[in-house]
C-alpha cells in the first residue's frame, strides 16, 4: 500500500460509487492551510528551510498518535519521483498542479488510504487534504479537523486571535479551508441554465469552477463549486452553507434531467446511447471526445437508460483517459495519436 | 459620445474604478480602456488572482509615499512593493508589518477581519479562552432557557474563572 499503489493502482478511493448522492456529487473535498510560525512561507523560502519543513513534518507524522488515528502515512518528496509519476498524482486529484512546479522544494504526505494528503510547501508550508466519494464533506472536515489537531501537538501554527490562521494569501487567511465539491451538471448545461446557476452560485460567496481547479475548463460537465471567503465564518458554518447549496444545485440539476427525459426522451436517449456505442466501438479517441461521451453515458446510468454499468467505472475512465495515466501505461512517451489509439483501446477494454 | 480620455474615438467601454472608496466612472474608447487597465495592473501582462489583489493593494497605498520610503518586513525582508506585484506575504509576521494595508484588503476580500472559526489547542492563548467562554455562554442561555440552574450556575462560575485568566 502507500504512494506505489497511488500511482499504479488507478482507483482511489473517491472515485468509489458509493457515496451520498453520488448520481451528481462525485466527489467532496475539504482542505485546510497551515503554516509554521518560525518560516518564511514558501514564496520565501530557500532549499535548506524548505528540508527543514520537510523534516519537522516527517516527526509529526511518525508519532504514535497520529499512527493510532489514521493508518500509516509516507512523505514522499516531489524530487523522488518522475515527471509522468507527479502527474498522476495530480490527475488522481491527490496533489494540486501548483505542487508540480519547483518541485524540488516540495513534498506529499500520503494516507494508505488515499483519502488524506498533506502537500508540503505548496503556497502554504502545509495543505492537508481530505478527498471523500459524494456529498459528504461533514465527514471529510472531523477527518481533516482531528488529523490538525494531532499535528498541532508538535508543529507551532502561525495563528492571530484577530485573523485566525496566517496564510500566504490574504484570501485563504482565518479558517484556511476551502471546501469543494465536484458535480456532474450535464443536464443544467443541456438546457442552457448552467450560466444562470454559475451566476447565482457566485452571489452567494461561492465559486464554481472546471475540473481541475483555478483557471481550467469544464470538461466532461464537471464542475467545482467551492467557498470564496475563509474568514469571519467558522469551519461548520462554511461547510453547511456549502452543503445547502449544492443541494439546491442537485435539485435543479435533477429537475433538468427529468424534464429532458419527459420532453425529449428520443434525442436524450439517442445521444447517450451513440456516446456508448462511440466509446465503444472508437479506434481513436481524443481527450475532449473521451470525456464528453463519458459525461453522457455517466447521465445514462444515472438516468436507468443504460442499465448493467456503474458511475464508478465511468469516473475511473475520466482519471484512466488523462495522459499522463496513459503514459504511464505505456513506459514511454507517446505522441498524440498515440494516445489517441491507446485511450480508445482502454475504454473498449473497459467496456466490453 | 466621444471616449472621455481622448475625446477622439467613439466610447464604446463603460469603466467604474473605485479607489479609497471613491467611485469614478468613465465612457472611455477600447483602447484607452486597454491602457487605463494596464496601468492600473502596473503594465504586467499577467493576469492571475495575486497581481489582481496586489493591484487591490496598490490603490490602497499612496503612491508619492512609496517613493520616499519603502516598508519592509524585519524577518523575511519583502517590501510592501513586492507583496503588491505578487500578492503573496513573505512570512507570519507581514500581516503585523503591513498591517495598515493588508487589514483594508482583508476586510474587502472577506467582509470583515475578524477570525471566528478554529482555534489551535495548544498554542491558542487568549483565543483559546475566549472561544471557550462563547461556548459557555452558548451553553448558560440554554441552561437558563430550560430553567436547569443548578447546571447555569456552574457554568456562570467557569466563565468567572476563565475571564479571570484572562483579565
Amino acid at each position: 500500500m502507500g504512494l506505489k499503489d497511488a500511482i499504479n493502482n488507478i482507483h482511489g478511493r473517491w472515485m468509489n460509487g458509493d457515496g451520498p448522492e453520488n448520481d451528481i456529487v462525485i466527489s467532496s473535498r475539504i482542505r485546510i492551510a497551515r503554516n509554521l510560525r518560525d518560516m518564511p512561507f514558501p514564496n520565501q523560502m530557500s532549499q535548506a528551510e524548505a528540508d527543514s519543513i520537510f523534516h519537522a513534518v516527517h516527526l509529526a507524522v511518525s508519532k504514535d498518535e497520529l499512527k493510532r488515528e489514521f493508518s500509516a502515512m509516507e512523505l514522499v518528496k516531489m524530487s523522488e519521483l518522475s515527471p509522468v509519476e507527479r502527474r498522476i498524482l495530480m490527475e488522481k486529484h491527490l496533489i494540486s498542479p501548483d505542487l508540480l512546479k519547483s518541485y524540488e522544494r516540495k513534498a506529499v504526505v500520503l494516507g494508505n488510504d488515499e483519502i488524506i494528503s498533506v502537500m508540503l510547501n505548496e503556497e502554504d508550508h502545509l495543505r492537508m487534504q481530505c478527498l471523500m466519494p459524494g456529498l459528504q464533506l461533514q465527514g471529510a472536515w472531523e477527518r481533516i479537523n482531528k488529523l490538525d489537531d494531532v499535528l498541532e501537538n508538535t508543529l507551532d501554527f502561525a495563528f492571530s486571535e484577530q485573523l485566525g490562521y496566517l496564510t500566504a494569501c490574504p484570501t485563504n487567511v482565518g479558517t484556511g479551508l476551502r471546501a469543494s465539491v465536484m458535480v456532474h451538471l450535464p443536464g443544467l448545461i443541456m438546457m442552457n441554465q448552467i450560466n444562470q446557476v454559475i451566476n447565482a452560485v457566485s452571489k452567494l460567496g461561492l465559486t464554481v469552477r472546471g475540473l481541475y481547479g483555478e483557471g481550467t475548463e469544464a470538461a466532461g460537465n464537471l464542475f467545482q463549486v467551492s467557498n470564496q471567503v475563509t474568514l469571519g465564518l467558522t469551519e461548520e458554518e462554511i461547510i453547511s452553507k456549502l452543503t445547502s447549496v449544492v443541494k439546491q444545485l442537485i435539485d435543479q440539476e435533477r429537475l433538468a434531467r427529468q424534464t429532458l427525459y419527459r420532453e425529449q426522451k428520443h434525442r436524450l436517449e439517442d445521444r447517450i446511447f451513440r456516446a456508448y456505442g462511440t466509446l465503444k466501438n472508437a479506434r481513436l479517441l481524443t481527450s475532449d471526445e473521451a470525456m464528453k461521451y463519458i459525461s453522457d453515458v455517466r447521465l445514462g446510468i444515472d438516468l436507468n437508460i443504460l442499465e448493467g454499468l456503474s458511475g464508478e467505472v465511468m469516473t475511473e475512465l475520466i482519471v484512466m483517459t488523462r495522459p499522463a495515466y496513459l503514459i504511464k501505461q505505456n513506459q514511454k512517451e507517446m505522441n498524440s495519436q498515440e494516445r489517441d489509439i491507446m485511450r480508445a483501446e482502454i475504454v473498449r477494454s473497459k467496456l466490453n | 459620445m466621444k471616449c472621455e480620455r481622448c475625446s477622439q474615438r467613439p466610447a464604446t467601454v463603460h469603466l467604474t474604478q473605485v479607489i479609497n472608496n471613491k467611485k469614478t466612472e468613465m465612457s472611455v474608447c477600447e483602447y484607452c480602456a486597454s491602457e487605463l487597465q494596464q496601468e492600473a495592473w502596473g503594465f504586467d501582462p499577467q493576469f492571475n488572482l495575486h497581481h489582481f489583489l496586489g493591484s487591490l493593494m496598490g490603490h490602497e497605498y499612496n503612491p508619492q509615499v512609496e517613493t520616499i520610503e519603502e516598508n519592509t518586513c524585519p524577518k523575511c525582508g519583502i517590501s510592501h512593493n513586492r507583496f503588491a506585484k505578487v500578492g503573496l506575504l513573505g512570512c507570519s509576521d507581514c500581516y503585523d508589518t503591513f498591517k495598515a494595508q493588508v487589514i483594508p484588503l482583508v476586510k474587502r476580500i472577506h467582509g470583515t477581519a475578524q477570525h471566528t472559526g478554529k482555534v489551535p489547542q495548544r498554542t491558542g492563548g487568549r483565543a483559546k479562552i475566549n472561544k471557550e467562554i462563547k461556548v459557555l455562554r452558548d451553553q448558560l442561555q440554554d441552561a437558563v432557557q430550560r430553567e436547569e440552574f443548578e447546571s447555569a450556575a456552574k457554568l456562570r462560575d467557569q466563565i468567572k474563572s476563565l475571564e479571570q485568566e484572562l483579565s
